[in-house]
């Protein structure tokens, strides 16, 4: 098969970090704190590295946007076993406001340039919870999207004879689609567990290429149409009463106005 | 444990430079005038440096997941049951983090001593048993590694790259542990080979090693001096009449495996013997210099696991109203716990550095490996007073640190030895 994946990773505050707004609630601080590859994206570049171990795909191509920092994330998907990488150079005030609909157009532009007949993506960025990309770049290219894990249990996902194969585990048994490619797909967490790079890849990953690559060369402008106003960090949690009996209950209930 | 920082040796005229860089730069703002002084400072400082590379950060990263995820989980059982931990050894082998200093060419990695101990260290933190056992695939390639031909190295170190292979370090004897030259194990030559019989007690992986690398004597006459009596052999496991014993049951590190091994009547072929006769107490120390400062990153490695179990406790348990982190009885405990930790990685990281820019670092390793060992064991035993009742208790991790910690001021070079290592360098550099 000569097919060619493009594997979209973002770079995000690490799950286990704990958030802090920052002083002056335009954001989060990010200055400092420890970055890694979205989980979701993990997901998709494993599933991108087992197809071409099945010799289903020819090629996996990893796909970044950001400022140079990026370029560790894509070495991440290099020594999983990514073949190449492209880093999108987007910096400043424009990285700030990155969003889905900017990101969707340079995939989708970057999957025409690179003639790619699939797309993987993370369902979901853990820092903005947008699930937006991967359904904004499939419209703008016009091809089918799916996510092979809609919210039920892992899955399989193949390529025969130019249709994309998905299994899915629903409530009354495995249920199985056939979209055409090209196609988009967006992995869920249940879909496989992504590898480890071992330290021999991550010295072969060295050896690897990333292409540098501007949204203007792609003909696409990241300007944004939206404009964050305020962060602000979820409400403290109140402590709670005790009361002895349902009748106390019902009284202060009635005294907070709830009933 | 890897923030970037530049050591000092020239202070005041460098900072001043730096200073006269920042103020040449200040038009284009605060900002940029403290990085050109940083910069400045940068050059005039040469190359010591405590930053680790892109790659060192990334091997480093693997071994904590692997470590944290994998080894931390299993090691109670392992621990009460003793069985080896093959499929943590598997992982490790899969993942690329053993054998880490086998050459390139016998498709190893390479790996310097500086990048195998930031492995270790990590490591060790999950469990020093595991830690252990892989570790000593490294003792038993290091003289292969250094003093094998082409077809030696090939022929076994090849192996160990194809398949999840250990091997062992076989030298210390019932009779002779740091007195390595009164080992008694014979080896004679008759015709193209050498007839081997003798104990070896004390062999990690003694059980399920694929091939030793031994020391016997070679040459019978007492007066005949240690740089010229022994010679070092690999030999086959399967080879008849190499009978391991029983494994032993010890303190800690208890899935490690540990045997005294029999020799009997076991023929060796000639071109099984490393450089030549005479040779072996040299090759057996010299892979020591490589070997220690892994050895001291492991100790550490147990430290930083004591710091951050009683840290974490600490920061959970209250009495007397209040966490007793916050007790200053407490806190002091930790801070000198942490003193320790800082200063032990500092001595080993030295260390590996120092024999990985090609220069003899018997002082520095025998400096890490002695303080490691050390602070490894006050550690331990401080994190199960942090815990208090808890501690002793074998639900809580703690007293397993305790039980591991006490094989690191024994092996690998007794405390007693190290002491008399750095005090000869110490004084023979003095006298120059």
């Amino acid at each position: 098969m000569s097919a060619r994946v493009l594997v979209g990773v973002k770079r995000v505050i690490d799950y286990a970090v704990k958030i802090r707004v920052k002083p002056d609630r335009t954001g989060v601080v990010t200055d400092g704190v420890k970055h890694s590859m979205n989980p979701f994206c993990e997901i998709a570049v494993e599933e991108a590295v087992k197809l071409k171990e099945k010799k289903l795909v020819k090629e996996v191509v990893a796909v970044s946007c950001g400022p140079q920092q990026v370029q560790e994330t894509i070495r991440t998907a290099l020594a999983m076993g990514a073949d190449r990488g492209i880093h999108v150079e987007v910096s400043g005030k424009d990285y700030e406001t990155l969003g889905p609909l900017q990101v969707s157009k340079i995939l989708a532009a970057l999957a025409k340039k690179e003639q790619a007949d699939l797309i993987i993506l993370g369902k979901q960025a853990i820092d903005d919870d947008c699930n937006q990309t991967g359904q904004m770049t499939a419209a703008l290219l016009d091809w089918p999207q799916r996510s092979p894990e809609d919210g039920t249990f892992a899955s399989e996902v193949n390529i025969e004879a130019d249709k994309l194969k998905v299994v899915r585990e629903i409530d009354g048994g495995l249920e199985t689609i056939k979209i055409n490619l090209p196609a988009v797909v967006t992995a869920d967490l249940r879909l496989n567990t992504p590898r480890y790079a071992t330290l021999p890849n991550i010295m072969k990953a060295k050896k690897k290429k990333i292409a540098n690559v501007k949204p203007a060369d792609l003909g696409v402008d990241v300007s944004s149409r939206l404009e964050v106003l305020k962060v602000d960090e979820p409400p403290q949690r109140q402590a709670g009463v005790k009361v002895e009996t349902v009748h106390d209950l019902v009284g202060k209930l009635k005294e907070a106005g709830r009933i | 444990m890897t923030s970037p920082y530049r050591f000092c040796s020239k202070p005041l005229s460098v900072l001043r430079a730096g200073f006269q860089a920042g103020l040449r730069f200040q038009s284009t703002g605060p900002q940029a005038s403290a990085r050109a002084a940083t910069a400045a400072l940068k050059e005039s400082l040469g190359g010591f440096s405590f930053e680790l590379t892109d790659q060192q950060k990334e091997f480093q990263e693997v071994a904590r997941k692997f470590a944290r995820e994998e080894i931390v989980p299993a090691a109670p059982s392992y621990d009460k049951s003793g069985e080896y931990p093959f499929p943590l050894i598997k992982r490790a082998w899969e993942l690329g983090l053993m054998n880490g200093h086998i050459p390139e060419d016998c498709g190893g990695m390479g790996l310097g001593i500086f990048d195998a101990c930031l492995i270790t260290e990590e490591l060790a933190f999950g469990c020093t048993g595991v830690q252990t056992a892989i570790e000593a695939n490294s003792l038993g390639q290091m003289p292969v590694i250094i003093a094998g031909n082409d077809a030696q190295k090939k022929k076994y170190l090849g192996r160990m790259t194809e398949e999840p292979l250990m091997c062992a370090y076989c030298v210390t004897e019932p009779g002779a542990g740091s007195d390595v030259a009164g080992i008694k194990t014979r080896a004679v030559k008759k015709g193209d080979e050498y007839v081997v019989n003798g104990q070896k007690m004390w062999i990690t992986n003694g059980g399920k090693a694929n091939w030793y690398f031994l020391l016997a004597r070679t040459d019978p006459d007492p007066k005949c001096s240690a740089s010229k009596a022994f010679t070092g052999f690999i030999v086959e496991a399967d080879t008849p009449g190499v009978q391991p014993g029983r494994k032993e049951l010890n303190m800690g590190q208890r899935c490690s495996d540990t045997r005294g091994i029999t020799f009997e009547d076991v023929r060796i072929p000639k071109e099984n013997v490393l450089i030549g006769e005479g040779a072996g107490f040299k090759i057996a120390m010299g892979a020591f210099d490589k070997t220690r400062p892994p050895v001291a990153a492991g100790a550490t490695g147990l430290a930083q696991r004591a710091l951050e179990e009683a840290t974490k406790y600490a920061l959970e348990r209250k009495t007397f109203g209040k966490f007793i982190a916050e007790h200053q009885a407490v806190s002091f405990l930790l801070a000198e716990m942490a003193m320790k930790v800082e200063l032990a990685r500092m001595a080993y990281q030295r260390a590996a550095w120092e024999v990985d820019q090609g220069r003899r670092n018997t002082y520095y390793a025998s400096i890490a490996k002695a303080y490691a060992g050390d602070i490894a064991n006050q550690c331990a035993t401080d994190a199960v007073q942090i815990f208090g009742g808890n501690g002793f208790n074998s639900e809580y991790p703690v007293e397993k640190l305790m039980r591991d910690a006490k094989i690191y001021q024994i092996y690998e070079g007794t405390a007693q030895i190290q002491r008399l290592i750095i005090s000869r360098e110490h004084l023979g550099k003095f006298k120059q």
